[in-house]
């Protein structure tokens, strides 16, 4: 019963595919907002976090709306992207990958923000009396000391992006081959009769997968951990 | 190469206003806690900003408001050896050494001599996790030494040691501000360490410099020998070991005004230090004790009386051009008629005297 049809490993790997991607492409801004939110302090910060914190508290159906009245083709921001540079986000894999990305950003930003804000601002104080640039400091103290938290953060961004669903299905609708992730999969078999052992398949997957992703981030944590403390 | 401070800065409902200069050796910057020493050590390094004033260590202007200069921590090349070590937990010993060397191009003092001053070649491959408080300011030393610092700035490195690890420090510091040839602030609020490590000092309190200059002058200061000992006053000699009695396990102490004698087997004649005497040890006599277990008794004139409503008196006798203070009860003092002038016999007891500062 086991055996996994094309469409069924066609989903498996687009939904990797979609999840790598949005965490893959929105970790750099997640550390820099990260940075932003642990060290600075700025007009307009608490909007800031607030702003990044919304797609977890509104219904995902409302994110993948807005994404794609700004994304569409004939959206202020899809519309100037097709007329300029000829690309189309809304009901393509692109678009999954953006509608994941932002829903699992704030869980990303958290988890590196908390790890950042536990790196002692002393030990980068110690850095510039060392001769260190600002920038040679974040590269060569903070970030390293923030390394558990990178990695937790990707990895549950990572898990958040695999089980998207509202905000993707809304924006880029269920586009067979193209836009039907595991969950978006998963809801189709159970919507037809007599599919129920495929979608069970389809769960049985999911849940390996996002424990696997897990046990994983816990592995590489705490080997993070480990090479910070050393001993 | 000399550094020169002359800075204001507010804080609160407390302020910095201090300004004084200090040649090469190590200078101490003695104080209460309270006194502003750590905001001001911030100050030169760069960590924080003064709100007026001039910074300038040799021909380089650090900070002046004035001219508008304000460099960067990391352009002012001021080695910082902070109270709580803040090694980098992330590299091994080795890593933390050199990453100031590195961005600084060049070291001013060779890395192999600072690992051997400081002890710390054993502990090269290991990470700060692994190390001892004490082995962690030694590293911490040594990597702001390899920075290629113009000047060394130590806020207080044995605060959070206790005393064992005080004693195995000590020693290193010691062997390494001889060696190298850069002017070192050392911010203390100990007196011992003060004795056994600065030339010079300056003191603090409140914010403001009350007084700086070689550290016997200001320690013995009649105006100021209160504030230095923290309640616990006394007068500070240089000394040279004239001899040792094994037998007894006395050391002889010359100074000034006559031989001390201390209990100290462990010292060598020849060697030079600073013993600090403290006024309740010292007792007073207006006639020459006879048959008496002390083993130190100096006769001298008495210099000063400091007014004194208190039951308490403190008395500076002078033996030969050597001060030394005596606390006493006000009523002693009336009974004896003590004033300037008075012909005593100043009496300490040879165990009362605190260890000897190390020879400098």
């Amino acid at each position: 019963m086991f055996a996994l049809s094309p469409e069924e490993i066609d989903a498996i790997l687009l939904s990797l595919k979609v999840a790598f991607w949005a965490v893959a492409v929105s970790l750099p801004f997640g550390i820099a907002i990260a940075w932003l939110l642990a060290r600075k302090e700025f007009p307009g910060k608490a909007m800031l976090d607030a702003l990044i914190h919304v797609p977890l508290v509104v219904p995902p159906v409302v994110v993948g709306y807005l994404l794609l009245v700004l994304l569409g083709r004939n959206g202020p921001v899809g519309g100037w992207l097709y007329e300029t540079v000829g690309v189309t986000v809304a009901f393509t894999w692109q678009g999954a990958a953006v509608a994941a990305a932002v829903m699992a950003f704030p869980l990303m930003v958290r988890a590196i923000r908390l790890s950042m804000e536990a790196v002692d601002p002393r030990l980068e104080q110690a850095a510039r009396t060392l001769g260190a640039r600002p920038w040679d400091v974040f590269l060569t103290v903070t970030l390293p000391l923030t390394g558990s938290g990178i990695v937790a953060g990707f990895i549950l961004a990572f898990a958040r992006a695999l089980g998207e669903f509202g905000a993707t299905i809304t924006f880029v609708s269920a586009i067979p081959g193209e836009t039907t992730t595991l969950p978006i999969s998963l809801y189709s078999l159970a919507q037809i009769p007599g599919r129920e052992a495929d979608a069970l398949r389809l769960v049985i997957v999911s849940v390996v997968i996002a424990f696997a992703a897990m046990l994983a981030s816990e592995a590489i944590a705490r080997r993070v951990r480990a090479r910070i403390s050393g001993a | 190469m000399s550094l020169q401070v002359d800075i204001k800065r507010a804080l609160g409902d407390f302020s910095v206003a201090a300004e004084f200069d200090c040649g090469p050796g190590v200078t101490a910057l003695f104080g209460p806690s309270g006194a502003g020493k750590t905001s001001i050590v911030q100050m030169i390094a760069g960590l924080l900003r003064p709100d007026a004033g001039r910074i300038a260590v040799g021909e380089t202007v650090l900070f002046d408001s004035a001219a508008r200069i304000d460099l960067a921590p990391h352009e002012r090349r001021i080695g910082y050896v902070f109270q709580d070590a803040r090694l980098f937990p992330h590299m091994n010993v080795r890593r933390n050494l050199d990453y100031g060397a590195r961005r600084r191009g060049g070291e001013t003092v060779a890395f192999d001599l600072v690992v051997e001053t400081l002890g710390i070649g054993h502990l090269l491959e290991r990470r700060p996790g692994a190390l001892s408080g004490g082995e962690c300011q030694r590293v911490a030393i040594g990597r702001a030494l390899l920075s290629a610092p113009r000047m060394l700035l130590m806020d207080e490195p044995l605060a959070s040691l206790d005393t064992a690890r005080k004693r195995e420090i000590i020693p290193f510091i010691e062997r390494m501000c001889r060696e190298i040839d850069l002017p070192v602030i050392y911010v203390s609020h100990a007196v011992d360490e003060v004795l056994q490590l600065a030339d010079g000092m300056v003191l603090l309190r409140d914010g403001g410099v009350i007084a700086a200059g070689p550290v016997e002058d200001v320690m013995n200061r009649p105006d100021l020998v209160r504030t230095v000992g923290n309640g616990d006053s006394g007068s500070v000699i240089g000394v040279t070991v004239a001899g040792v009695d094994p037998e007894y396990g006395i050391a002889e102490l010359s100074f000034g005004g006559g031989i001390f004698r201390v209990t100290a087997p462990d010292l060598h004649a020849g060697d030079t230090l600073r013993i600090r005497v403290r006024a309740r040890d010292v007792s007073l006599a207006l006639d020459a004790p006879t048959n008496v277990s002390v083993l130190n008794v100096f006769e001298g004139t008495v210099a000063t009386v400091a007014p004194s409503d208190g039951p308490q008196a403190d008395v500076e006798v002078r033996i030969g051009d050597t001060p030394i203070w005596s606390r006493v009860t006000r009523k002693s003092r009336d009974e004896l008629g003590l004033e300037p002038g008075t012909r005593v016999y100043a009496m300490v007891k040879a165990v009362a005297l605190d260890r000897p500062a190390r020879p400098r």
